[in-house]
C-alpha cells in the first residue's frame, strides 16, 4: 500500500481501524458514502423554504424535528446535473461542525443504498491530475464491486461554501 | 467527571456557600445575638475550608481556618459578634472569593492584613459577651450516637469520632450492636452499630457537638448531662443481652435502650438535630442547578412538541372520530400548559441584576464624593434569563449617567432646597407582554438648552430648528453626544447612551426618557419578556411566507394597480401627505412569480424611520417560536430568524431594521437621481 493512501485512509476515519461503517448513497448516477457515526436520520422529502440570497448550495431551510436546518445539496459542489426530486429521493441529516459549532444540516440524495462497510485497503486517494471533480472536495475513492464511490471532505465543501456564500439578492430598482 | 469538572462545581458552590456567609453577615449586624445566623456562617466557614482543602485551594483553605478560628469564638458565645468583627469577616469574605476565582495569584499580603484587622476586631469584642455560657468545671455526659447505613460508605469513620471524643476527657464507650441483622442479610459495608459513650470533661457541650459536625446532619444525636461532679460510674451494669461489647464497661439502661428524649437536657440538641435536614430540604427545594443550554434543549423539545400537536389537531378535526378529538384537545392543553411552564422555568427575577448595583452606587458615590441612596423596587419582578445578562451593561452605564450628570454635588442639593443625600432609585414592573424598568433620579434634569447648543454644534440640527421636547431629549442618545463638559472616569466619553440604545433595541425593547429640570430624569427601558416568542404577522411573498414582527408594524394598506402602475420608477407611495419608500420583496426575493392583483404594503418602522414592505397577501397574526439559524445562512442581514409553523412549514423572520436602512439607503439614491 502505497503512503499516500495512508493518509486518504486517515483523513476518512480509518484511524487505527481498518474498517469503516459508511452509509452509500447516490447522485445523479455516481455512489457516494458519508460516515454512518455522523447519520442522524434519513427522511422523506420535507417542505423546503426557499432563503432567498443564500446560493444554491445551501438555498432552503426545513423542518427537522422542531429545528431549523439548511437543506445542502452536494451537486452544486460536485457541478453534478441537478434532476428533479424522484420517488427515491430522500435526505440525509447529518452533523457536521461548522464555525467549531455542531451544526445539523440535511443533503439531497438520489437515493439512498445501504449502511455498509469499507475496507482501508480498497481506498484511494483522489487522483491530482484528470479528475472532473475538484479533488479537495473528496478525501477518497474506495473501490468496491468495479466500481469507485467517492467519500467526499464535507467539512472543506461546508467551509468553502460558506466562505463564497453570495451576498443577499439586492432590491430591484425601477 | 474529571478533576476540572470537579474544581468547577466546587467553585459554584463555593460562590453560594460564599453568597450565604455575606447574608448571614448582613443579617448578623442587625440581630447581633442571633444564634442561628452564627451557627449558620460558622458552618459555611467550615465548609468552606473542608471543601477547599478537598480541591487543593490550599491557600483558601489555611485562610478561611483563621477565619473560623476568629468566629468560633463567637460562637462559643465568647466574644460579641459586634459591628467591627462582623464587617472585618466580611472583608474576610471577599478575600476568600479572591482566593477561591484565581487561586494562583499572590494574595499572602493582603490576607495578612485582613487577617490581623480581624484579631483586632476580636480582641476589641472580647469580654463584650455574657458569660451564659460557660461551662461547669467538670461535667459528666451521656453521649448517644447512631450513624446512618450508608456511614462507611460516605467515608465516616466512628473510630476517629470515639477517639476524638476520649481526646475530650475520660470515656466510656458502649456499642449496642442489636441492630445487626442476621448474617444471611447482613450488608458487610453497611453500619449497624450505636454506641453510648459516658464521658466527664471540662469541655463545654459544644466541644462535644463539635466533633460530629462533619456527620451531625445526617445521624441521631442525643448529649445530655447525667451529672455535674458525678461519680465516675453512674449508672446500672447494662443487660448482658442488650450490649455485647467485650469490655462491657458500666452504661445505663436509659442508654442501651435510647428512649426518646428522656430528660429536659436532651430536647435543644435533639430538636437542633432535626433541624439541620429539614433546612437542608427547603434548600434543594428552592433551587436545581443544571447548565441553561439543557432549558434551551428543553425549550425545542417543547416547540416540537406543539409542533406535533397543531398537525394532530387539524388531523382530528378534519375526521370525524369524536374520541380523536377529545384526545387532540386534551393534547393541546397539556402542551400549552407545558410551554407555559417552560417560559416560566427561563424566568430569573431581576434582584439578581438590581443586587450588583447596590455594590455600583456605593463605588460611585466614594468616585464622586456624592452621598448617593439607592432604592430598588420591584424585584420580584421575572424577565428571561438571556434578557437579564444582556440588561446588565446598559443598566450600569444608566446608574453611572444618573451619578455623574444627574445628582448634583451635596451642596448644591441643599442651595437648591433639597435633601442632601442623592436619590437613584431602580424599579420594575410588568405590563402586559413587556418588562418596564426605569432608573430615577432626583438630580438637576437634563439641561435642555445645553443638549440643543451640542447638538447644533455637532450638526445633528440646524441652527434654531424647532425641536419638540421630546426629540431634543432623543438626541442624548446619538452616536459620540455628550453633555459632560469634562470627560470623567465615569461617563461622559459619549459612548454610553447609543450603546444603550443599541442594546435594547437589539433586545426587541424600547427606551424613553423624561427629564424636568431642577427635579431629575427618568428613563425607561420597555422590555419584552422573552427573546424566544414574538408576536409576528405572517405575510406571504411568492411562494414563501415571512415572519414581520408585529411590533414593528405601524399599518397595512392595499397597493392598488393605478397605485402599482404609477409608481414606477419611483418606489415610494404617499402616506398622508408624507412620502414612504418602499421595497418590492417579491423582486427582491426573486420569487419568479407574477403579482397578485392586490398586493399590500405594511409600512414597518424603527421609531422614526419607516419603510413599507410590498407582499403579495397577509395571512394574519403568529406566535412565532424564534428558530436561530445555522451558520450557513446566519450572515445573510435580510432575516433574524426562522420559526415553524402550526402545518410543520418553515417561515423565515424578516429583520426590520435591516430592511429599514436598506429602505433608507434607496431612497437617498432616489433623491441623488432626482
Amino acid at each position: 500500500m502505497s503512503t499516500q493512501s495512508d493518509i486518504a485512509a486517515t483523513a476518512a476515519g480509518w484511524t487505527g481501524a481498518d474498517q469503516v461503517e459508511v452509509l452509500t448513497f447516490e447522485l445523479n448516477g455516481e455512489l457516494f458514502a458519508l460516515h454512518a457515526v455522523a447519520v442522524q436520520e434519513i427522511m422523506d422529502l420535507a417542505p423546503e423554504t426557499v432563503v432567498p440570497g443564500a446560493g444554491d448550495f445551501a438555498g432552503s431551510v426545513i423542518n427537522f424535528r422542531g429545528k431549523v436546518i439548511p437543506l445542502a445539496d452536494l451537486r452544486v459542489a460536485f457541478a453534478l446535473e441537478r434532476g428533479a426530486p424522484t420517488i427515491d429521493s430522500r435526505i440525509v441529516v447529518i452533523e457536521i461542525e461548522l464555525s467549531g459549532e455542531p451544526t445539523l444540516v440535511g443533503l439531497r440524495t438520489d437515493k439512498v443504498h445501504e449502511v455498509t462497510t469499507l475496507a482501508r485497503a480498497d481506498s484511494e486517494a483522489p487522483p491530482s491530475v484528470g479528475m472532473r471533480w475538484r479533488p479537495e472536495f473528496i478525501q477518497c475513492l474506495v473501490k468496491r464491486d468495479g466500481e469507485f464511490i467517492v467519500v467526499p471532505d464535507l467539512q472543506t465543501i461546508f467551509n468553502q461554501q460558506q466562505d463564497a456564500r453570495q451576498p443577499v439578492a439586492s432590491a430591484t430598482r425601477h | 467527571m474529571s478533576q476540572q469538572d470537579a474544581i468547577a462545581v466546587f467553585q459554584v458552590e463555593a460562590r453560594e456557600t460564599l453568597e450565604m456567609i455575606e447574608q448571614g453577615l448582613l443579617d448578623l449586624m442587625a440581630a447581633p445575638g442571633d444564634r442561628g445566623l452564627i451557627d449558620a456562617v460558622f458552618r459555611g466557614l467550615h465548609t468552606l475550608k473542608g471543601s477547599g482543602a478537598m480541591f487543593g485551594f490550599d491557600a483558601l483553605a489555611a485562610f478561611t481556618h483563621h477565619c473560623e478560628t476568629a468566629f468560633d469564638r463567637v460562637r462559643k458565645g465568647e466574644v460579641a459578634a459586634t459591628t467591627d468583627l462582623v464587617s472585618a469577616v466580611l472583608a474576610a469574605r471577599d478575600h476568600m472569593r479572591r482566593l477561591m476565582e484565581d487561586p494562583k495569584g499572590d494574595h499572602g499580603a493582603a490576607g495578612d492584613i485582613l487577617l490581623v484587622d480581624l484579631e483586632r476586631a476580636v480582641r476589641a469584642a472580647d469580654g463584650a459577651a455574657g458569660p451564659a455560657d460557660a461551662p461547669p468545671a467538670m461535667t459528666t455526659w451521656r453521649i448517644i450516637f447512631d450513624l446512618p447505613e450508608n456511614a462507611f460508605r460516605n467515608g465516616s469513620n466512628p473510630l476517629a469520632l470515639l477517639a476524638e471524643l476520649r481526646d475530650l476527657g475520660e470515656a466510656q464507650v458502649v456499642v449496642d450492636a442489636s441492630q445487626i441483622p442476621p448474617l444471611d442479610m447482613l450488608d458487610p459495608t453497611g453500619c449497624h452499630l450505636r454506641w453510648t459513650v459516658v464521658l466527664t470533661t471540662d469541655q463545654p457541650r459544644q466541644a462535644i457537638e463539635d466533633v460530629f459536625i462533619f456527620v451531625m446532619d445526617d445521624m441521631s444525636l442525643q448529649i445530655e448531662a447525667i451529672e455535674t461532679d458525678a461519680p465516675k460510674t453512674p449508672a446500672a451494669e447494662a443487660s448482658a443481652g442488650e450490649t455485647s461489647a467485650p469490655e462491657t464497661p458500666p452504661a445505663s439502661n436509659a442508654g442501651a435502650e435510647a428512649p426518646p428524649a428522656p430528660a429536659r437536657d436532651v430536647a435543644p440538641p435533639a430538636a437542633a438535630v432535626a433541624e439541620a435536614p429539614d433546612g437542608a430540604r427547603t434548600r434543594t427545594q428552592e433551587s436545581v442547578r443544571g447548565p441553561a443550554d439543557r432549558l434551551d434543549e428543553l425549550m425545542d423539545r417543547v416547540g416540537e412538541l406543539v409542533i406535533a400537536q397543531s398537525r394532530l389537531s387539524q388531523i382530528a378535526s378534519s375526521g370525524a372520530d369524536p374520541n380523536l378529538r377529545t384526545v387532540s384537545e386534551e393534547i393541546e392543553r397539556l402542551s400549552g400548559e407545558l410551554r407555559d411552564t417552560m417560559m416560566v422555568l427561563r424566568m430569573v427575577p431581576v434582584s439578581t441584576l438590581f443586587g450588583r448595583f447596590r455594590r455600583l452606587v456605593h463605588d460611585l458615590a466614594r468616585e464622586t464624593g456624592k452621598t448617593i441612596d439607592l432604592a430598588t423596587d420591584g424585584e420580584t419582578t421575572e424577565i428571561d434569563k438571556t434578557v437579564i445578562e444582556r440588561l446588565a451593561d446598559p443598566l450600569v452605564h444608566l446608574i453611572r449617567n444618573a451619578a455623574d450628570h444627574g445628582l448634583e454635588t451635596a451642596e448644591d442639593r441643599v442651595a437648591a432646597g433639597k435633601p442632601a443625600t442623592g436619590r437613584i432609585a431602580l424599579s420594575a414592573h410588568q405590563s402586559g407582554g413587556e418588562v418596564v424598568i426605569t432608573i430615577r433620579d432626583d438630580g438637576r434634569g437634563i439641561d435642555r438648552d445645553r443638549v440643543r447648543a451640542k447638538a447644533e454644534s455637532q450638526g445633528l440640527i440646524e441652527a434654531g430648528a424647532v425641536l419638540s421636547d421630546h426629540d431634543l431629549l432623543q438626541m442624548i442618545f446619538h452616536p459620540g453626544f455628550s453633555t459632560a463638559a469634562a470627560v470623567t472616569n465615569l461617563s461622559g466619553r459619549g459612548v454610553g447612551m447609543d450603546v444603550v440604545k443599541r442594546t435594547i433595541e437589539a433586545l426587541r425593547g424600547a427606551i424613553d426618557i423624561a427629564s424636568r429640570p431642577g427635579e431629575g430624569s427618568e428613563v425607561s427601558l420597555r422590555i419584552p419578556l422573552t427573546l424566544a416568542i414574538i408576536d409576528g404577522l405572517l405575510v406571504r411573498v411568492g411562494r414563501g411566507r415571512y415572519v414581520i414582527p408585529l411590533a414593528a408594524v405601524e399599518e397595512c394598506l392595499e397597493l392598488s394597480l393605478d397605485d402599482d402602475k404609477r409608481s414606477r420608477g419611483r418606489s415610494f407611495i404617499s402616506l398622508r401627505n408624507s412620502l414612504v419608500p418602499y421595497l418590492r420583496l417579491r423582486e427582491m426575493f426573486e420569487t419568479g412569480t407574477p403579482p397578485e392583483l392586490h398586493q399590500k404594503v405594511v409600512v414597518v418602522s424603527t421609531g422614526t424611520e419607516r419603510i413599507g414592505l410590498v407582499v403579495d397577501q397577509i395571512i394574519g397574526d403568529h406566535q412565532t417560536v424564534i428558530k436561530s439559524m445555522s451558520k450557513l445562512h446566519s450572515g445573510l442581514p435580510t432575516f433574524s430568524g426562522a420559526t415553524i409553523l402550526g402545518d410543520g412549514g418553515v417561515a423565515l423572520i424578516l429583520d426590520v431594521g435591516h430592511l429599514v436602512a436598506k429602505g433608507q439607503h434607496q431612497e437617498a439614491q432616489m433623491r441623488e437621481a432626482i
